[in-house]
């Protein structure tokens, strides 16, 4: 029986409570093992009282901060699973995932219940928490909203829902157990070997699945999580002296953070004796970028990691020596960690080795499943013959000669941008809600700097010409900041094939 | 500095310029007002706010702060051209 997520906490902090567990730069804060688990005791007791317990969830709707990280604690802590949302991304898309999950609580920072509520439409019983000045004193004065009971997860031992973006225009909640939480877990402890003398970043928003490496296991071996809240964390100019005045040894970015630090941040400025581990995931790094990062952070270990949210991290790539002056091509995303196991078919059948095709992914990573999604979670998932079950990543690979998986696109209409998954069609729904808007379809294109460009077409019915300005801010109220198109071209109408749907490829062809 | 209310219209007229090339192309010029909201209004994201920074920097030989790379003081070009000019005093 593998332990709970908070277990190898409570231990450290027994072990260990004047250890430093988070530090939190922004507000000058930090707290101790054995505080950061008191404060989670009390908020666990107030959860209780308003009736959670095993198979309830809960939303945790604040900024990141210690009192943040010690409600995720708290919900793990009385059996249930934390629903940790976006609080800088429209309050509406919040109410959506939180109402869609059936949260029986929200842990919410005061400031924006308000909002909640009246997004919500319905009334939500607020409490206040029996540790609410201390929670307050370290920068994040959190109340309890108490929701209408609703049903039971099905998944025992469910741990945290997690919710990306979805192709029909609603977003997805990724369910992860314990148990494949714990999975993913272990093997970081295995390669990253972190001690207790380690300083993790933790830029991830906490509803990011990167956020899972940087929160557990550091908690679970005595070092220090250094929270970097959502305005530092896209902020070059404050991170590169953060990773030095911090001594952060454990650094785990999406390469767009990494990319806007080299170019932006004046990086060889800062002594960064500590850093020892450079780790990335989310999309691909181009080799000439982390050939300038390298240059400024030398003889350090560089892991390439890859896994959908759906999977955790499952494979992983050591980026080893200096990268050669002509090397182009990106690293690949490399072997299966120790418990999962990678299959390539081509339209579900094998395909000759080194041929590509879609890589799926089986073993203790992968997530239960979709929260009450059962359509989306067959398409999700192949049953071999052996009632094995793999995850279709949609990711197009092939294994090269030496047994890695390269990454070489994808079968369907999803991006990577900053990390962050981008369903196209997720855009193009809500482009459909704005009254003036005839039609509306949705690229991405390779930009300048190496990364995506987002681009809609649109076919505008209102007054006069249409406005970017009009529908970037609509979808500014609608979607979070990295999903909104970067340009708009107005047409008067969308290239069709015969069968009268958009014809992307025409439409690509305009953008040339 | 001297002439403050010249130094005003060229900042306004230069970050105008400079945002509606490189982040609203093909828009009609005239939408752009002095108090469009242009960070929570989705025209420009972390990264078009790190350039439009170091424009400005660059054109107008001042220094931004990390903390002023912010909505605090780039929402609207009535704020960026408020932040430059303190800075030119």
């Amino acid at each position: 029986m593998s332990l709970k997520l908070y277990e190898p906490f409570e231990r450290t902090a027994a072990d260990f409570p004047d250890r430093i567990a988070i530090v939190d730069p922004a507000r000058s804060q930090e707290v101790s093992y054995g505080r950061l688990d008191r404060l989670a005791d009390g908020l666990a007791s107030d959860l209780t009282r308003l009736g959670v317990a095993a198979h309830q969830r809960v939303g945790i709707y604040a900024p990141k901060s210690i009192p943040a990280v010690a409600a995720i604690l708290a919900t793990l802590k009385t059996g249930g699973a934390y629903v940790p949302v976006d609080a800088t991304a429209p309050v509406s898309r919040g109410v959506e995932i939180l109402s869609d999950c059936g949260v029986s609580a929200v842990v919410a920072e005061r400031s924006l219940v308000e909002a909640l509520r009246s997004a919500c439409g319905t009334e939500l019983q607020l409490s206040e928490s029996a540790v609410a000045s201390e929670l307050a004193e370290l920068g994040c004065d959190l109340v309890l909203l108490a929701c209408e009971k609703s049903e039971p997860s099905a998944i025992a031992d469910l741990a945290y829902v997690l919710y990306t973006s979805g192709s029909t225009g609603k977003p997805k909640g990724v369910m992860h157990t314990h148990s494949s939480a714990r999975s993913f877990l272990d093997w970081c402890v295995e390669v990253f070997d972190p001690t207790p003398n380690d300083r993790f970043s933790s830029h991830a928003p906490f509803h990011f699945d990167l956020s899972i490496l940087d929160l557990f296991v550091p908690l679970g071996r005595g070092a220090a999580i250094v929270l970097i809240g959502e305005e530092d964390g896209k902020n070059p100019l404050r991170l590169a002296p953060l990773i030095s005045q911090q001594g952060i040894s454990v650094w785990y970015s999406t390469p767009s953070v990494l990319r806007l630090l080299i170019e932006h941040g004046g990086l060889e400025r800062y002594d960064v004796a500590n850093l020892r581990l450079v780790l990335f995931a989310g999309e691909v790094f181009p080799p000439g970028q982390l050939r300038r990062l390298q240059r400024v952070w030398p003889d350090r270990q560089y892991f390439n990691l890859y896994g959908p949210t759906e999977t955790n991290v499952c494979t992983f790539y050591e980026v080893i020596g200096e990268i050669p002056p002509d090397r182009v091509d990106p690293y690949p995303i490399g072997k299966p960690i120790t418990e999962d196991r990678a299959l390539v078919l081509d339209s579900l059948r094998p395909v000759p080795s080194l041929e590509e095709g879609e890589l799926l992914i089986h073993g203790g990573t992968v997530m239960a499943g979709y929260w009450k999604r059962p359509e989306l979670e067959a398409a999700a998932f192949y049953i071999d013959d052996e009632k094995r079950k793999w995850y279709r990543t949609g990711d197009i690979v092939k294994e090269n000669e030496d047994g890695d998986y390269v990454f070489l696109g994808r079968r369907d209409r999803m991006i990577k941008r900053r990390g962050y998954r981008v369903e196209l069609g997720e855009i193009e729904t809500v482009l459909y809600r704005h009254p003036d808007v005839r039609e509306a379809a949705v690229i991405s294109v390779p930009d300048k700097s190496a990364g995506l460009h987002v681009r809609a077409f649109v076919c505008w019915s209102g007054v006069g010409r249409g406005s970017t300005i009009a529908l970037k801010r609509f979808c500014a109220e609608r979607l979070p900041l990295y999903m909104i198109p970067d340009s708009f071209m107005f047409l008067e109408q969308l290239p069709k094939t015969s069968t009268d749907k958009v014809d992307y490829v025409r439409l690509r062809r305009l953008d040339d | 500095m001297s002439d403050l209310p010249g130094n005003q219209a060229a900042i306004r007229k230069a970050a105008r310029e400079y945002i509606l090339t490189e982040f609203l192309p093909g828009e009609d010029p005239s939408a752009l007002t002095d108090s469009t909201p242009l960070i929570t209004g989705g025209i420009l994201d972390s990264i078009a706010s790190v350039k439009l920074v170091s424009f400005l920097e660059e054109r107008f030989g001042v220094r931004f702060e990390a903390h002023e790379v912010s909505v605090d003081y780039l929402d609207t070009l009535d704020g960026i051209v408020g932040t430059v000019e303190r800075k030119l005093k």
